[in-house]
């Protein structure tokens, strides 16, 4: 799915943008804890969540998530939006929840990663 | 700056060819024209020369000095062939840029045409071509360098221009306690630093997310801050997370999925859930925790290359 169309389902706002919109976003997924981000994030991924602290973004760099959809309409605070800028993560912000940002996503053929193997190294 | 510029110039002069220098349209006059029409043609096309083509021979040259005579001795009428000089020196189009420059410069030469194997006219070199050329050159040359120096600059070399019998290299880096703003920070480093040393990126990733998780457990809980140390060897990644305090009580627990001894505000940060060491042990190949309760904690976190062996490191294999 391309990064417009995701931004155009969700009807989000652009905050960060450090791809062009026509790129490929391969999957999605959403969390609000960050172990968990790192346990299933993939390159490339979309990630929902409700988190706007500047480790959100920490994270999808190590992660290698690409993009960033912040839910519920919050705005992340300046420091978050700069560590994006510098780090080469776009962001943007929607105002479904969690789980219609999700929904409206999967069911326009953004997929998951199915089900994850919490054992040994499924990497 | 100045000698690098000299040096670069010379560079090109010497590995350019005149091919890529010559203006290849060519204004060309025949023999039997008169002179008054080589004056219009030199005003007209605002060149101060043009070769004198007999068919597609090279019969001489004229210039706007030759225009001069004629019109001093009130020949214009005259033929071209009259007044041209016969002498021609022409250049190859696969001669070095240096042959023209040799010619041009100390010869005195104001133009030279340019001649296939045939001898064949192709085109032309003047000195204003060729200081045209050179400034395209090192313009884009100037791009290619700097475009190579961001996008493909690899540190991988290292192992294969260093020779000794165990050759490693080790990244150490600081990390605060409780310093929020930073944290996180050293991993993004050593990501960046991993993939210019030109691992895979799937290992890239693991080492990331072990380090990441590493780094936030001594910001979260140490009260000291600590270092983590990356050493990478021929074979393997041992990323080593140390710090001197405040230790592990109960080792068993902390190894437990979902056991976390984080405050609120660092859970409210998505943090603390109890997954930190459960994710380094499943991304790693072998992971050990040692700590003392007031003696410090000291995590090490091994990757064996194996199949994630990249492929500069294969090659510094290879050789040894």
């Amino acid at each position: 799915m391309k990064i417009q169309e995701v931004v155009d389902i969700l009807a989000a706002r652009i905050l960060v943008e450090n791809h062009g919109l026509d790129e490929e976003v391969p999957t999605g997924g959403a969390a609000d804890l960050m172990s968990d981000v790192l346990a299933f994030g993939a390159e490339g991924m979309v990630l929902m969540t409700g988190l706007t602290n500047p480790q959100v973004i920490r994270t999808a760099e190590v992660a290698g998530i690409r993009v960033i959809v912040i839910v519920r309409d919050k705005t992340p605070p300046r420091e978050t939006l700069k560590l994006a800028l510098e780090s080469g993560v776009t962001i943007i912000n929607t105002g479904y929840t969690m789980y219609e940002a999700c929904g409206r996503l999967f069911k326009a053929g953004l997929p998951g990663l199915g089900q994850v193997k919490m054992r040994g190294n499924s990497w | 700056m100045t000698v690098q510029g000299i040096t670069k110039v010379q560079e090109l002069i010497y590995t350019t060819k005149v091919e890529t220098v010559m203006a290849p349209n060519v204004v060309v006059i025949g023999p039997d024209r008169s002179m008054a029409d080589a004056r219009e043609l030199m005003r007209s096309k605002r060149i101060t020369g043009a070769p004198v083509l007999a068919g597609d021979r090279i019969v001489g040259i004229v210039s706007m000095s030759d225009v001069i005579d004629a019109m001093e001795q009130g020949q214009l009428i005259a033929p071209v062939a009259a007044y041209m000089t016969e002498q021609v020196r022409t250049v190859s189009k696969e001669a070095s840029l240096m042959e023209a420059v040799h010619d041009l410069g100390r010869q005195g030469y104001s133009r030279l045409p340019v001649v296939d194997e045939d001898g064949k006219l192709v085109g032309i070199v003047t000195t204003g071509t060729i200081i045209r050329a050179l400034l395209r050159e090192m313009d884009v040359s100037f791009q290619k360098k700097e475009a190579e120096r961001l996008q493909t600059y690899r540190a991988s070399h290292i192992f294969e221009d260093i020779a000794s019998d165990d050759t490693s290299v080790i990244l150490r880096h600081i990390v605060d306690d409780k310093d929020f703003a930073n944290a996180g920070k050293a991993s993004s480093v050593i990501k960046k630093s991993l993939q210019r040393l030109g691992f895979l990126p799937p290992l890239v990733r693991r080492v990331a997310v072990a380090v990441y998780e590493a780094e936030m457990n001594l910001v979260i809980h140490t009260d000291v801050g600590g270092e983590i140390i990356v050493e990478i060897r021929q074979d393997r990644l041992i990323v080593s997370a140390v710090d001197h305090g405040p230790g592990i009580e109960n080792l068993q627990q902390v190894l437990q999925p979902g056991y976390s001894t984080a405050p609120k505000w660092i859970r409210d940060m998505g943090f603390g859930a109890g997954m930190g060491l459960t994710n380094i042990k499943r991304c790693s190949d072998t992971m050990s925790l040692l700590s003392e309760p007031g003696a410090g904690t000291r995590l090490d976190i091994a990757f064996v290359f194996g199949e994630y062996l990249s492929g500069a490191k294969r090659r510094a294999g290879k050789k040894s």
